[in-house]
């Protein structure tokens, strides 16, 4: 089973955004970049698919390919993905920010081409905090998806996840090809060890650009302004527990 | 332009984010219509009803809507599109699970988690954690958009509009095989008016029962968790609050043993009080707290429950 997982290079989640002066968007120069860590825990998923660890069956999966979407540099993203156990990459390389409707269409060419059995990705990215290509490109293949994923099972034929929802978990049963994202504790990724991080600079990352795929990737959405929220300032400290009972009474909220 | 507003379903009734986003619905169009999904949902309709300035309810029905699958949902979403200018949802994990798969059938751009409606076309959004806001305006003729409940008020009660049936969709190629919610008597996180959660500083799952359960009790409070606190087991993944979990805004948040990471403050810093405990004085969640105690939550805490009375 070939498994495809798109993976995007966004900024680092230890690092705080900030605000461009002229409110056109978020200041990224030189800002540390990292793999989106959600699509981290996507590419582990699929390295232990293939490695038969845990509960997945030896052989299930026997090839992962990686594909990003961006600029030059994310190259070093899908390195990362090679090092931690994927088998080979793409690139489509694009300087403008798409939006989630284009990202969808561009993986839908992508996987009308290399057909895979299942399509694993994170829920979101923790950029623009959409929560949407998933699902998008599940409806633009006509694929079943199961979205937050908490755990997965491949088996004859399906895919059995169990998923984060409000309330608590919901485990569905989707017939493969699927799409699959994934929450927080499906795993916990692993450091790619210095031999496979060697060992990833000799596979092979293909470099195509929007334009060969010939599909509409117009924005549909004008960014008006972007803005820094509004502060909170510091409050104070009080000494003991007696003293705010009595200052959450005098504001009203107990 | 009318709008249609999926309603977010809870057995008889429907929950309060459908109160909300009927409020984001309205400044839309005067022309609202609740679309209410599920099976044996006729009381969740006749409740959607009463909502002040609704135009009618549409309720829609089969096995695939009764547990929400976003294929059954879509394909009777697409089914009513035409008579709609824009489609909204709540963003619970049902909205965010299916609103963008309706939006891709209809080829339109899906606006996510809006805060605020500027106009007609134009949504104020939180990217980034919420360490920025974006303000759009779509070019969609069509819009498909989930409303984040905490940052619109609920709409009253009062109307008396109309129910219809309309067809139900089935999932096809997904089926639900079964669930495991968490049981409850507390007030639901998303709605409460205060919210207690704990960090990772609890160190076991018993330890977070035993210290934020009475504390919650005594409140009257729904009780939250940090990513680290769910991460290492002490909470179940229903109770994370923060960026990629369960947003809050509730009038008092109190934070017990949480160091305060950017991922958790954007889903608890438009609370209208924040308290932290904390024994690290440095920790950041007291840049965002209005009152804080650097102490041991384990002193603390029992100190708390003793000036509550």
């Amino acid at each position: 089973m070939k498994v495809l997982v798109p993976v995007k290079r966004v900024i680092d989640y230890n690092v705080k955004a900030r605000v461009k002066a002229d409110q056109t968007g978020v200041d990224l120069a030189n800002v540390k970049m990292s793999m989106n860590p959600f699509d981290e825990i996507a590419v582990e998923e699929a390295v232990r698919m293939k490695e038969g660890k845990e509960h997945h069956a030896a052989g299930t999966v026997d090839e992962i390919v990686v594909v990003s979407i961006g600029v030059t540099q994310a190259q070093e993203t899908i390195r990362t993905a090679l090092a931690m156990g994927a088998d080979r990459g793409l690139l489509i390389q694009s300087d403008a920010d798409l939006e989630p409707l284009a990202v969808a269409k561009l993986l839908k060419a992508v996987v009308d081409e290399e057909k895979p059995d299942l399509v694993l990705l994170g829920k979101q990215s923790i950029d623009g905090d959409n929560n949407a290509v998933g699902q998008m490109l599940a409806a633009l293949l006509d694929w079943p998806q199961a979205t937050f994923a908490g755990k997965i099972v491949l088996a004859n034929g399906k895919a059995t996840v169990t998923r984060e929802v409000d309330g608590g978990l919901q485990t569905l049963s989707a017939a493969l090809p699927a799409v699959v994202s994934v929450d927080l504790r499906l795993n916990t990724p692993r450091y790619a060890s210095l031999p496979n991080i060697m060992k990833a600079k000799k596979k092979e990352i293909a470099v195509k650009a929007v334009a060969d795929y010939g599909v509409d990737t117009v924005p549909r959405l004008k960014v008006v302004k972007v803005t820094a929220p509004a502060q909170r300032a510091a409050g104070i400290k009080v000494a003991d527990a007696a003293e705010l009972v009595s200052k959450l009474k005098i504001v009203g909220v107990l | 332009m009318a709008v249609l507003v999926i309603a977010d379903r809870d057995g008889d009734t429907v929950r309060d984010s459908t109160h909300k986003t009927v409020t984001a619905a309205l400044k839309l169009s005067g022309d609202v219509d609740i679309l209410v999904i599920g099976q044996g949902s006729k009381a969740a309709a006749d409740a959607a009803a009463k909502i002040a300035g609704v135009r009618k309810v549409l309720l829609a029905e089969s096995a695939g809507l009764g547990h929400q699958l976003a294929e059954a949902v879509e394909a009777t979403v697409v089914g009513l599109a035409g008579g709609y200018d824009a489609i909204l949802s709540p963003a619970t994990t049902d909205g965010k699970n299916f609103m963008p798969r309706i939006a891709a059938k209809l080829d339109v751009a899906p606006i996510s988690e809006i805060i605020e409606v500027v106009s007609k076309d134009t949504f104020v959004r939180p990217i980034y954690a919420g360490n920025a806001l974006e303000t759009i305006q779509s070019g969609d003729a069509k819009k498909v958009i989930t409303v984040r409940p905490t940052s619109f008020d609920p709409a009253g009660d009062g109307g008396s509009a109309k129910v219809e049936t309309v067809a139900g969709a089935d999932a096809g190629k997904a089926a639900f095989v079964s669930d495991e919610m968490v049981k409850s008597d507390r007030p639901e996180l998303g709605a409460a008016k205060i919210v207690v959660s704990g960090g990772r500083a609890m160190g076991s799952a018993e330890e977070f029962h035993a210290v934020m359960d009475p504390l919650a009790d005594r409140l009257g409070a729904a009780v939250g968790a940090s990513r680290a606190a769910v991460d290492a087991g002490y909470a179940p993944n229903d109770y994370q609050v923060g960026q990629t979990g369960k947003v809050v805004a509730p009038a008092l948040y109190i934070a017990i043993g949480i160091s305060g990471a950017i991922q958790h403050l954007a889903g608890m810093k438009d609370s209208k009080v924040i308290v932290a405990i904390n024994k690290d004085a440095d920790a950041p969640i007291f840049q965002v707290a209005d009152y804080g105690i650097v102490g041991d939550y384990k002193v603390v805490v029992p100190e708390l429950m003793k000036a509550l009375g």
